[in-house]
């Protein structure tokens, strides 16, 4: 079942038809389990969607091989890793940041960018459609080198992208309720110490004492949070904001909303001063690649700060991590002329 | 190489501090063992008991799982009155020789999925792999690693233990009579299954193999 309304119509204008009512209670359950978790209902005007789950792929009137390559897509987003040494060059599944299969709200939910794409993005100042948008999340957040677009594994990965946003018009007008990864506010002051005694106690259980994760086999359990096998520093998660949003809304796993607001941006600077692979745009000077990047992207970021605790300029090598290039073919402006 | 998890670095310190253990013996450990085979079998495989109290299959579990649960039983962390007369008996370097000998032997099959029906065991499928995030269920391998069979020394191998075992274990982190895991990471989820979903993933986990060959 598909379910998809304007938290406008919760408030019960609109509900005089049975079915009305019945979407209307499923997705009023749907927000007091969030609630429930600590996460804020929605504001008044905002698109509430439930993008459907495998189960209803499987009793959707969709053709049989469309379905097989939604499932593909699904196996592909959940386990990026049988992409490694090809398109993937770090520990890094697509499910790793967008959790519960990226339907997850507050987790950077991926089925918006189904419906509000090709758009205009800052990011590389040009128009984007969905596989281009995929194609980032490759370039940073996997530090690889995306699928060719229009090829076979493109394609089945946004065909589940795009049932995720089943039922959602076409570039909604409203606000979507949890899209990306929404940050509590910045507090007065961020602290090394404190973020780095605060991910000791909470996070080092999963993810190390040097952010490195654990590899079972060749599958990753936990994530590297940052070095050689995490993202690389063009990646969004790299915005102190971000991080903090992830982290305040996902972690640690099965606890979402349990640290303060404190905690979570203290941990996220203490993350955010660590060094990982080299941002693809880099021009073989952090400072010139600063200034090149820093208006667009890197004003969140500690990328080319120096490190306080030891005066360690982040971002200052040429190491790319297991990838043996730094920038794919994909990052290239376009101009439609 | 990943780093002895600070918890249990801690709860090393807090044991035996001040003298350093002997390096764990299995040899020595089998002896030990002696007196725990009477529920545990010889095997290690430990025994599903239908109605009554399920021995656990020890087999191949990591050492320091094993070992951190005795010292958890010891010290009142966990209890249970089956274990408590059995690991008042062991000194820590006992505790650590016992944990080396179950943790070398092969693992044996789990039991007690037989009567599940298949909807039963496709649910628990469900939450083993890939959870129920409509209720904030985080799969099961998420945290007990691929196929389930245990990561690193925090997170033990459940696919392959037996169905009563598994099922009065998240019975207890539900009713928050166990609660020696770290950090509640167990509790949190535990507390969010329904009676059905225990019953189903315990009966998928206890059909699946303990390790991978
Ligand atoms: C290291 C974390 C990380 C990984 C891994 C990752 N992403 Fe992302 N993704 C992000 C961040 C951060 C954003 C931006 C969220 C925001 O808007 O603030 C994002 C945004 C997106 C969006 C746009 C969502 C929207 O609201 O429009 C899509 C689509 C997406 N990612 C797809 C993918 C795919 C496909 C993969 C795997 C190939 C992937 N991501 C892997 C962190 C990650
Ligand atoms: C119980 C284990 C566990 C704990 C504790 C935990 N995480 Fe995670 N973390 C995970 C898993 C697993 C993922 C990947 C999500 C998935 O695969 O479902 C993840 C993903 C992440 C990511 C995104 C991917 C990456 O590696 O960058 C970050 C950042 C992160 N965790 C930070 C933290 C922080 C900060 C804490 C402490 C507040 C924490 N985690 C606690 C298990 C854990
Ligand atoms: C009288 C039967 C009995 C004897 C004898 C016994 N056990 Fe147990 N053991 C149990 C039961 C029952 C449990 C599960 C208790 C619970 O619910 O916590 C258990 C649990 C355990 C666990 C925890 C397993 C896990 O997966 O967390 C370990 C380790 C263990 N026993 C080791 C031993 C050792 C070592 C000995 C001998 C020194 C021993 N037991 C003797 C009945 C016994
Ligand atoms: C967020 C991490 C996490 C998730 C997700 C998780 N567990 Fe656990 N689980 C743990 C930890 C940690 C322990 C070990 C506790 C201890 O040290 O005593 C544990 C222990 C167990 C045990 C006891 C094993 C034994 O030998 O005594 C069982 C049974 C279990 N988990 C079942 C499950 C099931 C079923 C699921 C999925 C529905 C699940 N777990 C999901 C963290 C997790």
């Amino acid at each position: 079942m598909i379910r998809t309304l304007s938290y406008v119509a919760l408030s019960g204008t609109l509900l005089f038809s049975s079915i009305a009512a019945a979407t209307d209670e499923t997705t009023q359950q749907y927000i007091n389990t969030l609630t429930e978790l600590g996460y804020p209902a929605p504001k008044a005007n905002e698109l509430v969607h439930i993008p459907p789950t495998m189960e209803d792929l499987e009793n959707a009137k969709l053709h049989p091989e469309l379905k097989r390559v939604i499932r593909r897509g699904y196996d592909l987003f959940t386990n990026t890793q049988q992409l490694r040494g090809e398109n993937v060059f770090n520990n890094m599944n697509c499910s790793s940041c967008h959790m519960g299969e990226g339907r997850m709200p507050f987790s950077a939910p991926v089925w918006p960018a189904a419906v509000t794409l090709p758009n205009f993005r800052g990011k590389n100042d040009h128009v984007n459609n969905l596989e281009e948008r995929i194609a980032g999340c490759f370039t940073y957040s996997m530090n690889g080198k995306p699928p060719e677009y229009g090829s076979d594994n493109m394609l089945a990965i946004s065909a589940y992208h795009q049932w995720l946003a089943k039922g959602v018009a076409m570039y909604p007008e409203q606000p979507i309720y949890g899209r990306g990864f929404p940050a509590p506010d910045r507090p007065k002051e961020l602290r090394y110490a404190r973020g780095e005694a605060a991910f000791e106690e909470n996070c080092s259980v999963c993810h190390g004492e040097d952010g490195e994760g654990l590899r079972v086999g060749n599958q990753t359990v936990f994530p590297a949070v940052w070095g050689d096998m995490s993202n690389n520093w063009g990646a969004g998660i790299v915005r102190v904001f971000t991080a903090a949003g992830f982290i305040k809304n996902n972690m640690p796993l099965g606890q979402p909303n349990s640290l303060s607001d404190q905690e979570a941006w203290d941990i996220a600077y203490y993350i955010s001063n660590q060094e990982r692979p080299q941002d693809p745009r880099y021009t073989g000077d952090v400072k010139d690649t600063l200034e090149k990047t820093q208006e667009r992207f890197h004003k969140h970021s500690m990328y080319g700060q120096v490190r306080e605790t030891d005066g360690h300029i982040l971002g200052d090598h040429n190491n790319t991590g297991e990838k043996p290039f730094l920038k794919p073919d994909s990052v290239r402006p376009r101009t439609f002329e | 190489m990943k780093k002895i998890p600070i918890m249990l670095t801690v709860l090393g310190l807090a044991t035996c501090s001040g003298f350093a253990l002997a390096e764990a013996d299995a040899t020595r450990g089998a002896a030990t063992a002696a007196v725990c085979m009477a529920c545990h079998q010889a095997d290690g495989s430990g025994m599903n008991i239908p109605g009554g109290e399920s021995w656990p299959r020890l087999a191949g579990l990591d050492a320091a799982y094993i070992s951190k649960q005795l010292h958890d039983y010891k010290s009142g962390e966990r209890s249970s009155a089956s274990m408590m007369p059995f690991v008042s008996m062991l000194d820590d370097q006992k505790i650590a020789d016992v944990a080396a000998y179950y943790a070398g032997l092969p693992a044996t099959k789990g039991k007690g999925s037989g009567s599940a029906d298949e909807a039963t065991l496709k649910r628990g499928q469900q939450l083993a792999e890939r959870g129920d995030w409509s209720r904030y269920v985080v799969s099961c391998k998420s945290c007990h690693g691929p196929g389930n069979q245990g990561a690193g020394a925090v997170f033990p191998g459940i696919a392959g233990q037996h169905a009563g075992y598994i099922k009065t274990q998240l019975q207890a982190w539900k009713a928050g009579t166990r609660k020696n895991d770290t950090q509640d990471l167990m509790g949190s989820i535990a507390r969010r299954l329904s009676d059905d979903d225990i019953h189903a993933v315990a009966a998928w986990l206890a059909s699946q193999s303990a390790s991978a060959n």
